[in-house]
Formats: C-alpha cells, sequence, structure tokens
C-alpha cells in the first residue's frame, strides 16, 4: 500500500489521541498549584483515547470503505464525546483544560469529519436506507457543532454572559417552557401568523388588480418598492402609535415587510405563462378570469411560493424586532430586550433557539406545501410510470 | 400556371361545396422599429367544406401568419377574411375551429385527460360530458390508457397526439394545423400522417396544415398552397385527386411524383424572386 492511500483523517486522529495521552490534561488550578487532572486518574477517558487510538491506525490502513465502518467511527466518536463532556464537568476540568484535553477533540473530529463524509457519500435505491443516511449526516453534523460549542466554552471558561453553552441554554428552555410558549403564542401565533396572512394575502390581491389595470403597474409598483426599502426599525415605532402596544403593531410591520416581495413575485408569475399557452386559451375564446384560473395563476405558482418562503422568515424577524419598540411584558422579542438588560444571557438563548426552531419549523411548513401544490413543477417531478 | 390562372381556376370552381374560409386580396404588415415588415401581402384563397389544405413554402412566407389570421390570432391589415361566412373574431368566440400548435403546449399540472377536457371546461360542458368527450377524442389519437399520466410522462410524438385530441375534442368543424409534426423523426411522424389521413377520411372535417414537407404536403392534402417569402404571398395552388384512403404507397406513384416536383419547381421559382 502506498502512502498517498492511507486514510489521512484516521492517521490525524490516531497521532492526535496518541499525543493526547502524552500531553498534560489540563492547566494548573491558579489557588492550589496542583495539577487539575491527569489521564491515569480518569480511566473512562483512558479506554477512550486508547480506542481512538487503535481505531485510528487500523483504519488508517484498512481505510473507511463501507457505512459499516463509518458507523464504528462515529460509535468510537460518540463515546470519546460522552467521555470529554465527563472530565469537564465531572473532573473540574472546565476552565483548565490543557493541550491533552485539546488534542483529544482533535482526534475526535477528524473521527466525526471521517465518519459523516463517507454517510454522506452513501447511496442507495433503498428508499428507507437513503432516507435515514439524508437524516443522520444533518443530525451529526449539529450535534458535533453543538458538543464543540459545548467543550470549547466550558473548556476555555468563557464567561457566560459572551456565551453560554449549550447544556445551559438546554435547561433554561426545558424549565422556562411557560415564559416560552406565552411568548410564542405572543410573538408568532398572534402577531406572525396574522400579520404573514394578512401581508401575502393583500399583496396577492393587489397583484390581480395591478395585473388587470395596467396603470396601477406604472402607479404601484414603484410605491410598492419604496414602501419595501423603509427602514424597519423606523417604521417599527410609528406603528406602535398607530395601532397600539399589542400584536396589531407588529402584524403591521410585519404586513409593510412581506407586502412587496409578495407583490413583485406575484406580478412577474402572471407573466410567467407562455405565449403558445395564451394563444391556446384565445383560440377557446377564454376570457380574463377563466384563463387567470386555468393558465396564469398554476403557471404563477412556483413564483408564489418562492415569495411566502422568503416572507415566512421575514415575519417573523419583523415582529421581534418590532416588540423592541413597545409591547405588553410577554413576547419573545419583549423577553430578549429586557433579559438582555437584567444579564439573564441564558434566556435571551433560549428565545434565539425557539425563534429559530418557530422559523425553520414555518419554512418548512411552507415549503412542503410547495412541493404538494407545484409537484408538477421540474425541480419537484418524480417519474411515476 | 400563372397566379392569375390559378385564381381563375379557384373561381371557375362549382359553387356546390361550401366555402369554409374565403380570403380576398388579404395583406399584414407588422410595424416594426425597423420600419415595416410585409408578412402577407395580396392573399386570395378559398377553403371548401371537406378539404385538406395544406400550406407549403420556406420560413419566412408567412404561412403561419396566414393559419394565425385564419383563427384571429393575428389581425389582417388590408383586404376581406370571413369563416363560415363571419369574421375571424366572431367565428373565434363561437369556438369554430380547434387550433394545434408546433409544439404541444400542454399544461404540466394537469393529468393527459384534464388537458383534453381544458376547452371542455372553458365551454362549461357537463363534467360527465367533459370525460365522455376526452375519451372519445384519446381514442382517435390512439392515447386511450394514458388518461391519468401527466405530460412530461409522455414522449414527444405523445404529446402531440395528446394535443390533436384537445383540438378535437370540442368537435370544431375547422382544424388547422401549424406544423404539428415538425419537430418529431420520420418515423413517428408517418404514422401521425397516416392517422391524420384516417381522421380527416372518417370525420369529414375541414384542415388547414402548414407544413415546410413536400412529400407530406402532396401525401395529407386535397389542396397544396405553395407560398414565397418577402412579401408572403401564395404563387401557386395545386389541386390532388388522390382517394380519401390514401396509403403511404402513393408515395410511390408517378402521379405523386408529379406533383412533388410541381411544388419543388413553385418553390424554387418563389425562392429565384428574392436574389
Amino acid at each position: 500500500m502506498t502512502w498517498t492511500k492511507l486514510d489521512k483523517f484516521c492517521l490525524v486522529a490516531a497521532i492526535a489521541a496518541l499525543l493526547a495521552l502524552i500531553f498534560p490534561l489540563a492547566g494548573v488550578d491558579g489557588d492550589t498549584g496542583k495539577q487539575v487532572a491527569f489521564v491515569g486518574d480518569i480511566p473512562g477517558l483512558a479506554v477512550a483515547m486508547a480506542l481512538c487510538v487503535i481505531a485510528g491506525s487500523a483504519f488508517t490502513w484498512l481505510g473507511v470503505g463501507s457505512v459499516t465502518a463509518g458507523m464504528v467511527i462515529l460509535a468510537i466518536a460518540v463515546f470519546g464525546c460522552w467521555q470529554a463532556i465527563s472530565v469537564l464537568y465531572d473532573y473540574g476540568v472546565a476552565g483548565y483544560a490543557g493541550p491533552g484535553f485539546w488534542l483529544f477533540i482533535a482526534s475526535l473530529w477528524a473521527f466525526v469529519w471521517r465518519g459523516i463524509d463517507v454517510i454522506a457519500n452513501f447511496h442507495s435505491l433503498d428508499r428507507t436506507k437513503q432516507h435515514l443516511a439524508n437524516f443522520v449526516v444533518p443530525v451529526a453534523f449539529g450535534v458535533w457543532l453543538l458538543f464543540v460549542w459545548e467543550v470549547v466554552v466550558s473548556g476555555f471558561g468563557v464567561p457566560q454572559v459572551l456565551l453560554p453553552p449549550p447544556s445551559m441554554i438546554g435547561e433554561r428552555f426545558v424549565n422556562s417552557t411557560d415564559i416560552l410558549a406565552a411568548d410564542f403564542h405572543q410573538t408568532f401565533v398572534k402577531a406572525v401568523l396574522s400579520g404573514y396572512v394578512m401581508g401575502c394575502g393583500s399583496a396577492f390581491i393587489v397583484a390581480i388588480a395591478v395585473d388587470r389595470v395596467p396603470f396601477l403597474k406604472r402607479g404601484l409598483l414603484p410605491l410598492g418598492n419604496m414602501v419595501s426599502a423603509l427602514p424597519i426599525i423606523g417604521v417599527a415605532p410609528i406603528m406602535v402609535m398607530w395601532f397600539g402596544f399589542d400584536w396589531q403593531s407588529k402584524a403591521a410591520v410585519i404586513v409593510i415587510m412581506t407586502f412587496f416581495p409578495m407583490l413583485v413575485n406575484t406580478v412577474t408569475g402572471l407573466n410567467a405563462a407562455g405565449k403558445l399557452e395564451k394563444d391556446l386559451m384565445a383560440t377557446y375564446a377564454s376570457g380574463y378570469w377563466s384563463t387567470l384560473f386555468r393558465l396564469r395563476l398554476p403557471a404563477a405558482m412556483p413564483f408564489v411560493f418562492n415569495a411566502l418562503k422568503i416572507n415566512s422568515t421575514l415575519a417573523l424577524i419583523g415582529a421581534i424586532v418590532a416588540e423592541f419598540f413597545g409591547t405588553p411584558i410577554v413576547g419573545m422579542g419583549f423577553r430578549i430586550s429586557t433579559e438582555v438588560g437584567r444579564m439573564n444571557i441564558d434566556m435571551v438563548w433560549a428565545e434565539i433557539a425557539l425563534a429559530a426552531l418557530a422559523g425553520t419549523a414555518f419554512y418548512g411548513a411552507v415549503a412542503y406545501i410547495e412541493r404538494k401544490a407545484t409537484s408538477w413543477h421540474p425541480s419537484f417531478r418524480v417519474r411515476r410510470h | 400556371m400563372t397566379l392569375k390562372q390559378v385564381v381563375n381556376n379557384v373561381a371557375e370552381m362549382p359553387a356546390s361545396k361550401k366555402a369554409v374560409v374565403d380570403i380576398k386580396k388579404l395583406s399584414l404588415t407588422f410595424q416594426t422599429a425597423d420600419g415595416p415588415v410585409y408578412a402577407l401581402s395580396d392573399v386570395d384563397l378559398t377553403i371548401e367544406e371537406g378539404d385538406f389544405v395544406s400550406f407549403i413554402g420556406p420560413s419566412g412566407c408567412g404561412k403561419t401568419t396566414l393559419l394565425r389570421v385564419i383563427a384571429d390570432l393575428e389581425q389582417a391589415t388590408g383586404g376581406e377574411i370571413s369563416i363560415n361566412g363571419v369574421t375571424p373574431h366572431e367565428a373565434r368566440e363561437k369556438r369554430a375551429y380547434g387550433y394545434v400548435f408546433q409544439a404541444p403546449a400542454l399544461l404540466p399540472w394537469r393529468s393527459i385527460e384534464r388537458n383534453v377536457t381544458l376547452p371542455l371546461e372553458i365551454m362549461e360542458i357537463s363534467k360527465e360530458e367533459r370525460v365522455k368527450r376526452a375519451q372519445e377524442a384519446l381514442k382517435l389519437v390512439e392515447l386511450n390508457g394514458f388518461e391519468k399520466k401527466f405530460p412530461w410522462q409522455l414522449s414527444g410524438g405523445m404529446q402531440q397526439r395528446a394535443s390533436i385530441a384537445r383540438a378535437l375534442s370540442f368537435d370544431a368543424d375547422l382544424l388547422l394545423m401549424d406544423e404539428p409534426f415538425g419537430a418529431l423523426d420520420e418515423i413517428v411522424r408517418d404514422h401521425l400522417n397516416e392517422q391524420l389521413l384516417k381522421l380527416w377520411a372518417r370525420t369529414n372535417k375541414t384542415v388547414a396544415f402548414v407544413t415546410h414537407s413536400i412529400p407530406e404536403a402532396v401525401y395529407l392534402s386535397s389542396k397544396i398552397v405553395v407560398m414565397s417569402p418577402r412579401p408572403g404571398r401564395i404563387i401557386d395552388v395545386i389541386e390532388t385527386d388522390f382517394p380519401k384512403d390514401r396509403t403511404l404507397d402513393i408515395r410511390e406513384t408517378p402521379e405523386f411524383l408529379e406533383i412533388a416536383h410541381r411544388v419543388r419547381e413553385g418553390l424554387r421559382a418563389g425562392h429565384s424572386n428574392d436574389e
């Protein structure tokens, strides 16, 4: 076997793990002047490091060809991650981590990289297996990122105010579900959904009016363009003055933000039907509304859904920012602005996590409906014979 | 035969048959930024009931434009035209014709059956009747069994047959076809030509058919209109007397070759005017 055929990631993993066994695991405690922890005192970690050395050297020669090998590597990495976390919190390494610890993390990184790489390249005609592989890759990658975040923040002893570890955010999230639920209800269910429906719905209707009445296209489109260029932090306080502190003012901000993308996309979409198809409808003496519903609106759907997807994320941002300018004592934006002032950064992060989850789920739901509604579109076509 | 003689010949035809399309001194000029484009000039033509008329000529000779004028998709700028005795616009409002385009133009979000029922839906025909007529139309083009498929799941030839079924579904007496088989290969084309002839013989529809293939024009037609470009005009009208139940074999007969020769001569003469 030549040098180039060696599996370099496994080689890095083996060497890093070997060095991790030699280098000191943690720094020196400032008050006692003693070394915080030794690998020799922690059998679990020693086993994990030894496993990494053995598996690393073995796979360096064998190569990671199959998904099974990838799974074995990932399993070893998971065991290693567990031991690393346990060392941080149970043996007091948090804040004192030394070169040995970081070398071990480097070794795990190489394993995880290689393992995910193999699974990401997995192709199977078996639908279930393929779906499983497609699901494992982003989840494994996400979990690994959370692990790195946790380890880096704890290992270096980063102050909580700067960045809390994910475990702390998770704990806060689980312990404040009632507050989060109330905030979610206020911001998402009341403000975002109503603002989104009103903004997208009115823009859709105006788009059809623009299409029907040519002078509106000249007059209204530039005006819409101007509205979309308005800075949201300038508009939000005015909307609060007009519509009060409750969700109505946030919905108004969302309407302003979502209106233009929907208008422009729908107007473009209504012109997407080809000349040939329009001629076809003309030969049947099809009227304006008949052609609109049978040809032009279906042809416009990909454009409309594009706007709906863009707006799904815009709406949430709009609602949260608008809450900074006046709100009842509930809501995601309100919670973020007040908890920052009280230095409860973990609560801020819990709200950010909630916003991320809600935004992703919203986008995902719209994308799912798009797939169902425009399954005829070339980008979604499935050959069914 | 000169242009004048042809016009005379047409005028002398016995008046027993009803004129479906009657065109007199028709001209069409497009105004463009580079000056006027004379797409059609001084066109005289009568298409009678039951005729199969082919329009043949080089690209740019206005044959598609002429068909579009008949279909009221373009408006003539001079002369007269009547379809079944009324203006093209009124004829279109009455759904007097079925039009088959160069491309199938099937709507991708509709199944084949729902594509075929599209005109019937616009004409507000009941659902039961729509399905029944779609079945009949699909049977005529041998596409029964593909009702639930979507256009992209069918081959190019099948898609074009579906578009013909759509034009047939509402049973208009006049069928306008604009190079419907232009994009298909020779074998599929021959097959569809045979099917089209059978259909014509069976239903006694009037067909106006644009093509740039000489054998196709001669094989299909009862009347061949040879056109020449810049400005688009008719230079020869050739009547053929092949039986309606002709087969592909007639392409080997001396009569066929003679007519094909005459068409080719006409095309060549029209072309030499340019150079």
